[in-house]
């Protein structure tokens, strides 16, 4: 007889793995990347291709040159880049998505450690980064046959010109002016329920997300449907809120975490000098996890104060 | 009160419907002086004599001890003190069969009337508890008077995956299980008896509701088939809604929780005089040829179950002791079953090799399901930092072992072996 294999319990595990999240996530996000392609045409498969193709390369270097284990298995690096890709607008020069594939998988995942290590979304900062470094490409937004107007119906509705917004269901379905994954409100939810279903994400922060943007736009701004449906909110708050290493590890942590991108988002649409909010909310909210976790510490069941 | 849940763990009650089968007496039984927590007992023979089934070969030395009795007649051959296995230093009777079985004459139903006689019956019986943790149960059932006893809840869940030993003594034994209800009803006097068990042993679940029918005070409660619902905290909290406090004792809640087997023993003892020489095992996994549930004397070799059993495959690579998600995996198959032992499994090598581990995702799936309510994710951050402040702060002191958290790890982090290993830690710690 060979020997045995002694390890410690538990034996079994779930199927559950990391990559299969991350397919998981993928997967989630097939259905706005189809709309993306309708709405914006072939150079949002073009962007999109780009951005995945480097994110994944860039990682691989990384690893290669660092010599770590390869992980772009993983599909982590994948998700960046369609993430990315989605908050961008269609026409951006390719050059400048390629940079900021290297900002999000270099400087703010690889540089602190990589998978689970890093603070901030890396798409999220790739994207505010980008949206200082290049503000003009990365406001240029092209008219969709249907819109009235190629300006996105957030910065419209920053300069009053109401007139010009689309109607709501234009907005839901995402044939309006905006970044090439973010205008179709409806595919994304359909991406959240399922990673809801499979129990990749859990509610806590896009409800608390979403919720908060809508009862505080009806307070304070009015149009709260139009709040809901004109910016990067559905996937920001089901897909960068929800970001494992980057937001609470508790659900009620995960709560205080969407509801406080939920303020900051209102406050900078209706009070700051930029249109969309959404980004910015959540690289802030990234800075203060450490914070909420501290707050929501979990208290052991029967556990003594000290 | 939001109840605690637990895990959809794949169930493998392959052998719940396999009434146990005596094995043949093995040649040779090595009964380990230390079956139990606490202190071992005493051999109370000499290599060279001749002992029979049920009689004395170790006696319990000091108040958490338990005795041990001879499992076959025969010869005692060697009483050793080296583990055979780990090679520690451990007293073991080593008795070789006689194959003859014959009944220690001695062994006679004891008078029971008090509950000085009862304890004291409980404690002669040898039983300790039967479902893993193995602290002697006359120890247990003595309460001090300040204790106000509400509950005792009889421990039938066996949320463990592939155990049925359990499940099969509340069917094939039900009466013993019942009548040790009905003994500690009457001279422990607790508000209620609530025997627990999983939804996912109907047979156990009729069998003793019928049994248990015109006794007062004693219930029958049926759990969710979730992993760990028997965890004795878990399982406190989930039937009588008390917290246990961090350090304290069930009894602090008024409440014991004892398992359905070890009810049984004691039970069997006082009806017939017969103490804990044998038990029901299940023998079962993915390299076994024919998994059942057999009744096994205490210190037979767990080669012979599995021999009896139609053997290993050629591709067994890790045999268990005990369930997949508690249970310890041992080097060879010349342990004995000791009284804790309710299964043995043998794996295949797609099974035996554990996962490799890769960053963790801090997706909090092991904060979420912890049935203790602790953070695995940041006593692991804890343990590697060595922060021995921090630990204590995330109180894995609490930590039940139950092994959720590493189930449940999308990355496959050894997150339980952290959690004993920080405890470890901690406690060394506290010795300097």
């Amino acid at each position: 007889m060979k020997n045995m294999t002694v390890s410690f319990a538990p034996h079994i595990y779930d199927r559950t793995t990391t990559s299969r999240i991350m397919r998981d996530v993928v997967i989630a996000l097939l259905p706005a990347f189809v709309a993306s392609v309708v709405i914006f045409g072939p150079r949002a498969a073009l962007v999109t291709a780009v951005c995945v193709g480097s994110c994944v390369l860039f990682e691989w270097v990384f690893q290669k040159l660092m010599k770590k284990p390869v992980t772009v298995q993983d599909f982590s690096a994948c998700i960046t880049g369609l993430l990315l890709a989605f908050n961008l607008p269609v026409e951006i020069p390719l050059w400048q998505a390629v940079f900021g594939c290297f900002v999000a998988i270099i400087f703010v995942k690889q540089l602190f450690g990589g998978l689970g290590k890093n603070f901030a979304n890396p798409a999220i900062t790739a994207r505010v980064v980008m949206f200082l470094a290049f503000s003009t490409t990365m406001t240029t937004w092209v008219q969709i046959p249907d819109a009235v107007s190629s300006a996105t119906p957030l910065a419209l509705m920053k300069r009053g010109e109401y007139g010009d917004l689309p109607e709501l269901w234009n907005m839901i379905i995402g044939t309006r002016g905006g970044s090439l994954g973010e205008t179709s409100a409806l595919f994304i939810l359909i991406g959240g329920v399922y990673l809801l279903i499979r129990r990749v994400i859990t509610w806590h922060a896009p409800v608390a997300f979403i919720g908060t943007v809508f009862i505080l736009a009806a307070i304070f701004g009015g149009e709260p449907m139009h709040h809901l449906f004109a910016g990067g909110l559905f996937l920001g708050a089901f897909f960068m809120a929800t970001d494992y290493p980057t937001t609470p590890q508790t659900n009620l942590g995960r709560f205080i975490f969407g509801a406080g991108c939920g303020v900051l988002t209102v406050v900078i649409r209706l009070y700051g000098n930029y249109p969309e909010g959404v980004a910015f909310s959540i690289l802030l909210m990234n800075m203060v996890v450490p914070f909420i976790n501290k707050l929501t510490l979990r208290k052991a069941l029967g556990g003594a104060k000290g | 009160m939001k109840k605690i849940r637990g895990l959809p763990v794949p169930h493998s009650k392959n052998t719940a419907g396999c009434a146990p089968v005596e094995i043949p007496p093995p040649l040779e039984v090595t009964l380990p002086m230390k079956m139990h927590s606490g202190s071992p007992a005493k051999p109370v023979v000499a290599a060279g004599d001749h002992v029979k089934v049920g009689q004395l070969i170790g006696e319990a030395d000091g108040r958490v001890s338990s005795p041990v009795h001879a499992s076959v007649s025969g010869k005692v051959k060697s009483i050793n003190d080296t583990d055979s296995v780990t090679g520690q230093k451990a007293i073991s009777v080593t008795i070789a069969s006689d194959g003859e079985q014959s009944v220690y004459e001695g062994a006679a139903p004891p008078p029971v009337t008090s509950l000085a006689q009862f304890l004291e019956a409980v404690h002669n019986s040898g039983v300790v508890g039967l479902g893993g943790a193995g602290y002697p149960t006359a120890p247990k059932l003595t309460l001090k008077e300040s204790v106000e006893l509400d509950y005792i809840l009889i421990n039938g869940a066996e949320c463990e995956p592939y155990i049925t030993s359990d499940t099969r003594a509340m069917i094939d034994e039900a009466e013993y299980v019942a009548e040790g209800a009905r003994l500690m009803k009457e001279y422990l006097k607790p508000k209620t008896i609530r025997i627990c068990i999983e939804s996912n042993k109907p047979e156990a679940i009729q069998k003793m509701r019928g049994l248990i029918e015109n006794d007062a005070g004693i219930e029958v409660h049926v759990l969710p088939s979730l992993y760990p619902q028997g965890e004795r905290k878990v399982l406190v909290y989930n039937v009588t809604g008390r917290i246990v406090p961090e350090g304290g004792r069930l009894t602090d809640v008024g409440c014991i929780v004892i398992n359905c087997t070890t009810a049984a023993v004691f039970a069997k003892y006082i009806k017939t005089g017969m103490p804990l020489v044998s038990r029901i095992v299940t023998v079962d996994g993915s390299a076994v040829k024919s998994p059942r549930n057999v009744i096994a004397p205490i210190g037979t070799p767990i080669r012979e179950l599995f021999d009896f059993c139609g053997g290993l495959k050629d591709d067994v690579r890790k045999i268990l002791l005990g369930g997949p998600m508690m249970g310890a995996a041992v080097p060879g198959l010349d342990v004995p079953v000791v009284k804790v032992t309710n299964a043995v499994l043998a794996f295949s090598e797609k099974d035996a090799a554990p996962p490799v581990p890769s960053a963790c995702i801090k997706c909090g799936r092991c904060i979420a399901k912890c049935p203790m309510r602790l953070m695995p994710s940041s006593i692991e951050n804890a343990f590697e930092l060595k922060n021995l402040e921090s630990l204590k702060k995330h109180k894995v002191n609490m930590c039940a072992e139950c092994g959720c958290c590493a189930y449940l790890c999308p990355s496959k982090r050894p997150l339980a072996q952290v959690m004993t290993l920080s405890k470890n830690m901690l406690w060394e710690a506290r010795q300097k």
